[in-house]
């Protein structure tokens, strides 16, 4: 059984078919790669699933229940959590809190008016636990706003880690830092991810990456499946490689 | 409230805000041996101000709402004690504030369910085309309201009774009296008002105002915390209408009017609307500030839209902002020295 699957799942916006009857599956445990050039219907795929789009036709089954229905909150409860593209954090808030309210919200505790969120000794532990995973124990007190791109990106994925998910879509965790910050956030990322037991779909560019931290990569184009599969076998793989060199020549 | 709810924080921000929060009570006890009688009383309107103030920047600094029409709930609350007077013949500032509060939070309840549904202009649009029905009801209902001329409220009994004001001397005894127990109203509202924004509930409304679509991403339903701080935000503010019509002594048909929402903005961002003391240093000063400048000069709008134009341009970020920024600063540079 995967955890998550979507059958004919269809999206248009104009004449731009962006999810063109995907029939996706995601397997428990696993680290999957979502990959294809810009356009190709990659956060599409995590929009619908994650209900910040609402799809045209088809479902989305996770753990064998229907939830194409679902509203936002409703599948974050259900298990279901995502990064974003672009950074989306609280920059007013401190990195301690951005990770604490993850926590909060998790656990119901939000509607809490009359008690300090500081002298809950709980979420207290568990988000010291948290940033101390990312590498971020030393930033707590920073504000979000203050911190570098890089760990940015980082405390980005850790806010949806601590809503400690079944399912953790990351969109592009490694975009706008350079080279040398992707391995690293990678190899974090990665780590927490597995460790903790977390299946994992990441959208990504970077084909090194792909190739080195994926169970298995699944290729777009088009708003449809151009091939799926373990590393080696995409690296084998000739209509992949056509569309990597078109990504990869100079427009 | 419940006493446990304001023990002290363990956080690593240490107890400077409560030692701050302390010596600013202790000299405002003090003032009132210092200063005359009239001084007394323009503080005791500061106070008031401030309750307003920090009600309104629960939506602006902490929601990210900007409402143009907090005049209504501070209408509200001033309306209701002088209709409990009226039909009911209360004379206790008690029932006035026990009564007064929950009118206040059903009317803010239904006035906010209706502003929330929007953001940004079109909320605060809405804020404003709801104070000024209002605003229209006082004026034209002048069988029940008084119109223009509004309601008379005398000097209630303080603390159930047992201190009354009639008989000769009653004005000095009364504002003496008063100053204290706003004093007292106004620091339990700050500690509540405190413990809201450092609640998770709070946290959660920040994070609202910072990104809304991440906000929404952690399973939060944004809406209902919005309608939330819309209610609180009303309530606070209409307490303060409630003490300030006994002050006033009576409550007239401009205390509802759309240029009073513009002074309860003006006073927040005066102070600044980022910190959480801000609102109580912009309300008092701007009670200060208005006062003289209504008293040098008939042209005194004029020198209030002057000190705007330059806060807005030399001081973004109030007083309050302005000042921890320097004590950064200073703090940074002694730092660097040792």
């Amino acid at each position: 059984m995967s955890l998550l699957r979507t059958v004919e799942l269809r999206k248009r916006f104009g004449a731009l078919n962006a999810c063109d009857g995907v029939n996706f599956a995601v397997e428990k445990g696993e680290f999957l790669s979502l990959v294809g050039s810009n356009g190709a219907g990659k956060t599409t795929l995590v929009n619908l699933i994650t209900a910040h789009l609402e799809p045209d036709s088809g479902r989305i089954l996770f753990e064998d229940r229907d939830i194409t229905g679902l509203s936002v909150s409703q599948r974050i409860k259900a298990g279901i959590a995502r990064s974003f593209q672009l950074v989306n954090l609280f920059d007013g808030l401190s990195v301690f809190d951005n990770v604490a309210l993850a926590i909060f919200a998790r656990d119901g505790k939000t509607a809490k008016i009359a008690t300090l969120a500081a002298n809950d000794d709980d979420v207290r532990r568990e988000t010291r636990e948290v940033l101390a995973e990312f590498g971020l124990a030393a930033k707590g007190e920073l504000s979000a706003g203050e911190l570098a791109q890089g760990e940015r990106k980082l405390l980005d994925v850790a806010v949806a880690y601590a809503l400690r998910p079944n399912l953790l879509f990351l969109d592009e965790p490694t975009s706008g830092v350079s080279s040398a910050e992707k391995a690293q956030i990678m190899d974090t990322v990665s780590s927490v991810v597995r460790s903790g037991a977390v299946t994992a779909v990441v959208i990504e560019h970077d084909m090194d990456v792909v190739f080195r931290y994926s169970d298995r990569i699944v290729m777009m184009h088009e708003g449809a499946f151009l091939a799926d599969g373990p590393p080696d076998a995409i690296r084998a793989n000739e209509a992949v490689a056509s569309i990597l060199l078109g990504i990869s020549s100079p427009a | 409230m419940k006493a446990a709810a304001i023990a002290l924080p363990r956080s690593q921000t240490g107890l400077w805000p409560y030692a701050a929060a302390a010596l600013g009570v202790a000299v405002l006890a003090a003032v009132p041996e210092f200063v005359g009688l009239y001084q007394t009383q323009l503080l005791t309107y500061g106070l008031i101000m401030a309750i307003a103030a920090l009600g309104f920047n629960l939506l602006l600094g902490y929601t990210g709402l900007l409402s143009f029409g907090h005049s209504a709930y501070f209408g509200l609350g001033a309306y209701t004690v002088a209709f409990l007077l009226q039909w009911l013949g209360i004379h206790s500032m008690e029932f006035y504030i026990l009564l007064g509060l929950p009118v206040a939070t059903i009317v803010s309840a239904l006035f906010g369910y209706i502003c929330v549904r929007h953001t940004r202009i079109f909320f605060g649009i809405l804020t404003l085309a709801l104070s000024q029905v209002l605003y229209s009801l006082a004026l034209k209902f002048f069988w029940v309201t008084g119109g223009t001329d509004g309601l008379r409220v005398p000097r209630p009994t303080l603390l159930a009774g047992m201190i009354d004001f009639a008989g000769s001397g009653g004005f000095p005894r009364f504002i003496r009296s008063y100053y204290y127990y706003v004093l007292g109203v106004f620091v339990l509202s700050a500690a509540i008002m405190w413990v809201i924004v450092h609640s998770p509930f709070g946290k959660a409304l920040q994070a609202i105002r910072d990104n809304e679509i991440r906000a929404r991403f952690l399973g939060l339903r944004i809406r209902r915390f919005r309608w939330a701080a819309f209610l609180l935000s009303g309530t606070f503010t209409a307490l303060a209408g409630i003490l300030w019509v006994p002050l006033n002594g009576l409550t007239t048909p401009d205390v509802l009017y759309w240029p009073f929402s513009g002074e309860i903005v003006f006073m927040t961002l005066l102070g600044g609307f980022r910190n959480f003391s801000g609102p109580i240093v912009g309300g008092i000063v701007f009670t200060f500030l208005k006062t003289y400048a209504v008293a040098s000069t008939e042209y005194w709008q004029l020198l209030l839209g002057s000190v705007l134009v330059v806060l807005i341009l030399l001081l973004p970020t109030g007083i309050v902002g302005a000042l921890s920024q320097l004590a950064k600063r200073v703090w940074a540079t002694r730092e660097g020295r040792t």
